[in-house]
């Protein structure tokens, strides 16, 4: 095999990700992207130029050597490829799906200056899934860790409570070193967002409980139907033997506008449309029995993930129009790229610099229409994004049967009401230390979305994995 | 999986009563919480309250009436059976203090829940009155169990047949105009009797207490399904309540929200009858 010559001027253009035609996906909840073959993946590695100074990295939350694996799939080492990601990432599957690539490790590598970045993403979900499906299914610690042989049984118990990515990796993590970790899930299914958030066409149930079963394989025992805060308080895991507790909780809590109508019948949060359908298998409906929530026209409002999932799944569920209406403009946009283009090829219409100020209903209180204020962009804010300014005067009314909320999230107040000596910082989320996850009462570590508020599932990862090792660190593995 | 240690038909064919092995769930269940329940692998999680619990024994019991899919699917599990999820105890418990007289009226199978109100309240020393109402006498629920330990029951059934006739409303208001000292009433049961309930302490400025059944998906905050107005603020019935000051909630949108999905239940509810019935012929 030879390497790609780095005097070479002309920057191919990167390999293209298979994927279901836009208007038949969009009627199905199969996964969107099909991902590369064996061929594609290593015509996307040969692009990568295998820096000297490789500029990836740094914008990796979990600093993962790119570099490093990208360089195995270009001597079609796929074991090495995967050994060197598993060191850093435990969910790479899932990360190689839904990661915000073009803000992180894509958006710096050296080749977006002159052309396209290469497709780090669709690399690592290429490895991971290539990975798996050579895996022997009897060998479940290989998957995770890279060692086939599980550690044997050490006396470091710990409490993870919550099942997202970042009790799943603080879990995964302390696993594979030995420790006996237990999983405190509130809900009847492990996974956290990955489960009742991100939908199926997106990121297929099967990857994640892939990585779930992959982590049982390790030893981990998952206790599902388990709140903390109700059926267990923090306090008694110390009494039943646990040595630290970790809290993932996540930022669960949907916020709704605080507008008039927002009661009516037909406005939903964007976590109960998402979660009927992907926790409660709406879409199959009557053969599962959570009734799924209305079509027609749909308004979703929001410009981030949560409102581009709403909005396609409403389409796959036969909505006869999706509109989303977002107060800033596309480019400021948190959703992934990837998403927003996805979502428009599939049909969905974006409204730009727009705010519902009212949902208007009929006799029965049912939606019938959103009126929505124009704006324009303003100075930039605190955050740096332009700031949008009212258009005085200029509302439209746009006419709808459904209205689906997706303008974030706050943190979950089961077990932090329940917890009251739990330092909160001035946003309620749950102080702890960025370096180890320590909150302010003993051996008790937390991090995730109920942390920093709702980011990313490689963010929550990271913050599991830090917390995992300054725990290794105080009890002595 | 959750076992039926006990099932009792209550109202056959109507109202069961299940005792169910859930060690840490009756360890910890206060009244006024619920459990949020799925029961099977391709069921919908539903809100039913405890209505009592036994934690020597590691059970609860649950008091259901078959409404639809869920509740008759429930109803066709027998002692011995298991139940895919049960998940709690959820909610707030309610506030329960020494206070004096306690006024718990129940409507149907809300009995069961004001039940284990009102054990709570007796335990907490306070004097406890019970208005218990059906349609009729065969659909009264829990009757002896609040007589062994509450000084008064009252009972209003529509049709007379048993007690006073007519609404617990009535009752409740004859008590008020007795001049009986109330220093709260709890009302349990279908939205209109707490409505009406609610309707006839306002003017006299007794604290009421009513315990909201909106529909529920995860029941742990993370959807606002269950949300409802009181006191012109938006509230989640799951971590917030389920119980609320009666003056203060929107009973006209609680109503409305609740029917939101009455076509696809019926559909739901339709199809399972069908099954069944194929099923014998
Ligand atoms: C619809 C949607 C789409 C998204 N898309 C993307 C994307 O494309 N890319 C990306 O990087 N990020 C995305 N995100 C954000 C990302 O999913 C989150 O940042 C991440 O999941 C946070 O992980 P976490 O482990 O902190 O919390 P969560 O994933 O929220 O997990 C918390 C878990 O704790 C459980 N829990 C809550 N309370 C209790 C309790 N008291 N006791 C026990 N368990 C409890 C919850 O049930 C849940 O399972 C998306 C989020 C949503 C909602
Ligand atoms: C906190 C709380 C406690 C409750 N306690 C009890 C109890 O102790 N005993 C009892 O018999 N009932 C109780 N209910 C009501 C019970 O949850 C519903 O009767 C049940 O969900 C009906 O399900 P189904 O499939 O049989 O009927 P469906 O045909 O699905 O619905 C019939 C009606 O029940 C209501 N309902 C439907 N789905 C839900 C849902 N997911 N959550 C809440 N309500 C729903 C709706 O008003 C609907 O019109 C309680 C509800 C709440 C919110
Ligand atoms: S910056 Fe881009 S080209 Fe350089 S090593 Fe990283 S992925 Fe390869
Ligand atoms: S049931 Fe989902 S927030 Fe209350």
């Amino acid at each position: 095999m030879t390497r790609p010559q780095k005097t070479k001027k002309k920057i191919l253009p990167r390999v293209a990700m298979p994927e279901q035609p836009a208007l038949e996906r969009a009627c199905n909840f199969e996964e969107v992207t099909l991902g590369y073959t064996a061929e594609l993946a290593r015509q996307e590695a040969m692009r990568c130029l295998q820096c000297k100074r490789p500029l990836c990295r740094d914008g990796c939350p979990v600093e993962i050597d790119i570099k490093a694996f990208i360089g195995c799939l270009q001597e079609d080492d796929l074991d090495g490829a995967h050994a060197v990601i598993r060191d850093y990432n435990s969910l790479p599957a899932v990360c190689g799906r839904v990661c915000p690539q073009e803000s992180q490790c894509e958006g710096k590598c050296v080749l977006s200056a002159k052309g396209e970045p290469v497709a780090i993403g669709r690399l690592e979900r290429y490895v991971a899934d290539a990975f798996a499906a050579r895996q022997e299914a009897d060998d479940p610690c290989t998957a995770l860790t890279g060692a086939p042989v599980c550690a044997s049984d050490k006396p470091l118990r710990v409490a993870c409570v919550g099942g997202g990515p970042a009790g799943l990796s603080c879990a995964g993590h302390l696993a594979a070193q030995g420790a006996r970790v237990t999983v405190f899930e509130a809900l009847h299914e492990v996974g956290g967002v990955l489960v009742y958030g991100i939908p199926g066409f997106r990121l297929p149930k099967d990857v994640v409980r892939r990585e779930v079963e992959a982590m049982r394989g390790l030893g981990v025992v998952f206790r599902t139907n388990w709140v903390g805060g109700c059926t267990f308080e923090l306090s008694e895991l110390f009494d039943q033997g646990f040595d630290a507790v970790f809290i993932g909780v996540g930022a669960g809590l949907p916020r709704f506008l605080n507008v008039p109508g927002e009661n009516l019948l037909g406005v939903f949060s964007a976590n109960e449309y998402l979660t009927r359908v992907n926790l409660g298998r709406a879409n199959a409906f009557p053969a599962y029995d959570t009734p799924p929530p209305p079509t027609g026209r749909v308004v979703v409002v929001g410009g981030g993930n949560v409102a581009m999932d709403a909005a396609r799944t409403a389409l796959r569920l036969g909505a006869e129009k999706v509109t989303i209406l977002y107060r800033r403009t596309e480019a400021e946009m948190p959703a992934r790229v990837e998403e927003v283009h996805h979502a428009k090829a599939e049909g969905v219409e974006i409204h730009c610099l727009c705010s519902p100020v009212s949902f208007n209903g009929d006799q029965g209180q049912h939606l019938v229409s959103v009126s929505a204020q124009l704006m324009e962009l303003g100075e930039p804010d605190e955050s740096g994004r332009c700031r949008p300014v009212c258009l005085e005067g200029q509302v439209t009314e746009i006419p709808a049967d459904t209205a689906i909320i997706a303008v974030g999230t706050q943190p979950n107040p089961v077990l932090l009401r329940a917890t009251p000596d739990l330092p909160l910082n001035r946003w309620g989320y749950i102080e702890a230390d960025p370096e180890t996850g320590e909150t302010a009462l003993p051996n008790v570590f937390a991090g995730g979305d109920i942390v920093t508020g709702a980011a990313t599932v490689i963010s929550a990862m990271g913050a599991g994995r830090r917390a995992a090792k300054a725990i290794l660190e105080r009890f002595g593995s | 999986m959750y076992k039926i240690v006990k099932k009792r038909l209550l109202i056959p064919g109507q109202t069961s009563m299940l005792q169910i092995h859930a060690p840490q769930i009756a360890a910890k269940a206060r009244p006024g919480n619920f459990v949020m329940l799925r029961v099977h692998e391709q069921g919908e999680r539903i809100p039913l309250t405890i209505a009592d619990a036994d934690p020597e024994g590691e059970t609860i019991t649950l008091v259901f009436l078959v409404v639809g899919k869920t509740t008759a699917h429930l109803n066709t599990l027998e002692q011995g059976d298991e139940i895919a999820d049960v998940c709690g105890p959820l909610g707030r418990p309610t506030e329960i203090e020494r206070k004096g007289t306690v006024v718990c009226v129940g409507g149907g199978t809300g009995v069961a829940a004001m039940h284990h109100i009102a054990k709570g309240h007796h335990r907490a020393g306070n004097r406890v009155i019970a208005i218990v109402g059906a349609r009729s006498q065969d659909l009264l629920l829990f009757c002896d169990e609040l007589e062994s330990f509450c000084p008064e029951v009252r009972i209003a059934t529509d049709d007379g047949s048993r007690g006073h006739q007519g609404f617990v409303t009535e009752v409740l208001q004859q008590l008020i105009d007795d001049g009986e000292d109330i220093a709260e009433v709890v009302a349990v049961g279908p939205v209109p009797m707490m409505r009406a309930v609610a309707g006839v302490t306002k003017p006299h400025g007794i604290k009421t207490t009513v315990s909201l059944n909106s529909i529920m998906v995860d029941g742990i905050g993370m959807c606002g399904a269950c949300r409802c107005s009181v006191g012109g603020e938006t509230r989640f019935a799951c971590v917030d309540g389920p119980e609320f000051d009666g003056h203060e909630v929107d009973f006209d949108e609680l109503w409305g929200r609740l029917g939101q999905f009455r076509e696809q239940e019926a559909q739901s509810m339709e199809l399972f009858h069908q099954c069944r019935c194929g099923g014998d012929q």
